[in-house]
């Protein structure tokens, strides 16, 4: 059922797991036993469609809820976070959909918002070091691969997926052991969904362990090396790429029966 | 569909080597074909400042050409429309970066109201030295300041309705401790007790440089009156004022951390939130900002008029929120400028008080400054979608 079935060998080193967690809001039931296991240096691919929890479990992973049953552990440690802050410090940064962006503010100035470095002015007033800052953001988006035309122009001038970058860039930077994705592609064309593919490539070369969160497993299965799927707030496993092929992950997710369904239907018509 | 997979598999494999050496990223900024050169007027076109620097200059030209010969552009005359538009800067300031963060105060006028007649009563009818008075009055002006600032962020109601509130509470309360206290709508005297205690009068009351006045009026660099003395006495006392809360909001919002978290919060409190700016603490400390300034408007006031009044600071929120406007802040928050929001108040004063130096009638001195905010927003509006969308 899980991954140690399919996978022998990395058993004890993961960064980041979920024990059997559960979710209520007063009657509903969001996430019953879910277990999410993340290796040190692995992308993992959650995989589900609307309403199948990925919300809830991406805010749980983020300190944004608490569970109500089971445990959080990172790095083997149990940890309950009560704010995304502490996530954060923790290591497990989440870029989430609104990406955390202010369109009016310059790349440089989001870049660092909240984190600004500072130095001296007259060696005793603290005043934000704006070359470094500028400097600093080209130079990570530079490493990332994506090269910004200023540092000072406005965030609103970029395209949704320079955006998607310069947020991941972003948390990069800050230090994340772990990343998680909010559905970075779903707003996306194919090629900049593909520049943000690329990205997250990056980030396993650099040793940063990904969960990467989608709908669309077209995106998810050339990059993941593992794949757990959700359905209606269960886990119906988690599977190693080499146990699984990308027609399995889509009949597993409640889209593939439905849409295979849809389309002998069509054809059907058509042929009448 | 899983053309669009191997397309994406093939690309992956691709870059797959090239990721290996750190160092492949190319220079940034050079060797970006990406790249197109703005010229310096351009860039000059995305600042914020820009409608209110252009519309001074425009409100220049017109005074220079219907009032040039008037006196309005003497010295005198130049102190007379610099002092209106001092006072209105300095709340004008505060408005703006409270507008850049995102938030309102309607209360500002009223404030300035209630704040004078919590300087004048203490001192006149309790016996308080002047100095305690004005110290309690700025006390309890930022600690209303604050109660605005922590029911707008306690209650997530919008600051329109909860400072509109405060609009009419301390409107309420200036009328009720003036009739309570004077008799009247109105306490006179209080100019005098500034005059005697020392503190209060060197920092608010008349004006300052006297000697510098004095030298050039000798020289002959500025006219004087027969008596010999200078036709202006000294740099009024709220020029300096103006300059100051200017200077320090100015290098607070453009160069600080504080400041960017002013723009952060203004632009999307929730993005703020998420990367750890303590949204709740920047708008409360900036709500107490304004009501420091529209206290420290009234006690410049009072020093200068002599009297406090319960319909002082009417429609001041009004004035400095457009004034505000005019200097490029948005009114949905995360964009403005301290520098766009002394310019508007400079155009204020300069209509307000030229429009009766012509022969314009001076009833149309709210037609003009009306039409001019609806230009400046309409400006403004071009100028954001330019900014964002990178025209």
């Amino acid at each position: 059922m899980n991954a140690q079935a399919t996978t022998p060998t990395g058993n004890d080193d993961y960064i980041l797991q979920l024990e059997g967690v559960s979710k209520f809001f007063g009657t509903v039931i969001s996430l019953k036993d879910v277990t999410l296991r993340l290796r040190r240096g692995e992308v993992h691919c959650l995989l589900g469609d609307n309403g199948a929890g990925k919300s809830t479990l991406i805010k749980t992973l983020a300190g944004v809820h608490r569970p109500s049953e089971g445990r959080y552990l990172i790095e083997g440690e149990v940890v309950d976070f009560s704010s995304p802050r502490e996530a954060l410090d923790a290591g497990i940064a989440t870029v989430f959909q609104d990406l955390a962006l202010v369109p009016l503010m310059s790349v440089a100035r989001n870049f660092f918002a909240g984190r600004e470095p500072t130095r001296k002015m007259f060696g005793m007033i603290p005043v934000i070091d704006m070359n470094l800052a500028a400097s600093t953001a080209v130079d990570k988006l530079a490493e990332m691969g994506i090269h910004v035309r200023s540092p000072h122009q406005p965030v609103g001038t970029m395209s949704g997926g320079e955006r998607q970058c310069l947020a991941i860039a972003r948390a990069i930077h800050f230090g994340a052991k772990v990343l998680i994705l909010d559905e970075p592609t779903a707003a996306l064309g194919v090629k900049q969904s593909c520049n943000v593919l690329k990205l997250v490539h990056k980030a396993r070369e650099r040793g940063i362990s990904v969960i990467f969160i989608t709908h669309n497993v077209h995106h998810a299965y050339p990059i993941g090396d593992s794949f757990t799927l959700l359905n209606r707030g269960q886990s119906m496993g988690t599977f190693a790429k080499s146990a699984i092929s990308k027609e399995e992950v889509l009949d597993m997710m409640a889209g593939g029966t439905e849409i295979q369904s849809l389309v002998d239907e069509l054809e059907g018509r058509q042929a009448a | 569909m899983s053309t669009t997979t191997s397309d994406m598999s093939m690309t992956l494999a691709k870059t797959a080597p090239s990721t290996v050496l750190p160092s492949s990223g190319k220079p940034a900024a050079p060797g970006d074909e990406r790249v197109r050169r703005i010229s310096p007027w351009r860039a000059l076109l995305n600042r914020p400042e820009l409608g209110s620097i252009a519309a001074t200059i425009l409100v220049f030209v017109f005074f220079g050409v219907f009032a040039g010969d008037s006196g309005m552009f003497n010295l005198d005359g130049i102190m007379n429309w610099s002092q209106v538009a001092a006072y209105l800067g300095i709340i004008a300031v505060g408005a703006c970066l409270l507008m850049i963060a995102g938030e309102f105060d309607l209360s500002l006028g009223s404030m300035i109201g209630f704040a004078g007649m919590v300087l004048a009563v203490p001192s006149m009818y309790f016996g308080w030295p002047m100095w305690l008075s004005a110290l309690f009055a700025f006390a309890a002006c930022m600690a209303l300041g604050w109660l605005n600032g922590y029911l707008v962020m306690r209650t997530k109601l919008p600051s329109f309705i909860v400072t509109l509130a405060f609009m009419f509470i301390l409107r309420g309360m200036t009328i009720v401790l003036s009739t309570q206290f004077a008799g009247s709508t109105i306490i006179s005297g209080v100019g005098d007790k500034i005059a005697q205690d020392p503190v209060t009068h060197a920092l608010f009351q008349g004006t300052t440089f006297q000697w510098l006045f004095t030298w050039l009026a000798h020289v002959g660099v500025i006219s004087h009156l027969p008596s010999g003395e200078p036709v202006v006495a000294g740099l009024p006392k709220v020029l300096l004022w103006w300059a100051g809360v200017a200077c320090s909001a100015g290098f607070v919002l453009s160069k600080t951390r504080f400041g960017n978290w002013i723009f952060t919060v203004g632009g999307d409190a929730n993005a703020a939130k998420n990367v750890g700016v303590p949204v709740r603490r920047v708008k409360i400390s900036l709500f107490v900002l304004t009501a420091f300034c529209a206290c420290l408007f009234a006690v410049l006031q009072v020093s200068d008029v002599g009297s406090a009044a319960s319909d002082r600071g009417l429609q001041k929120e009004f004035e400095a929120i457009i004034a505000a406007v005019i200097g490029g802040a948005l009114l949905t928050g995360g964009y403005g400028s301290v520098l766009g929001a002394c310019f508007g108040a400079l155009i204020f004063g300069i209509v307000q008080i030229g429009i009766s130096y012509t022969n314009v009638n001076s009833d149309w001195y709210r037609v003009v400054l009306g039409a001019m905010l609806l230009l400046a927003v309409l400006f403004n509006h071009y100028i954001r979608s330019r900014a964002t969308t990178g025209k």
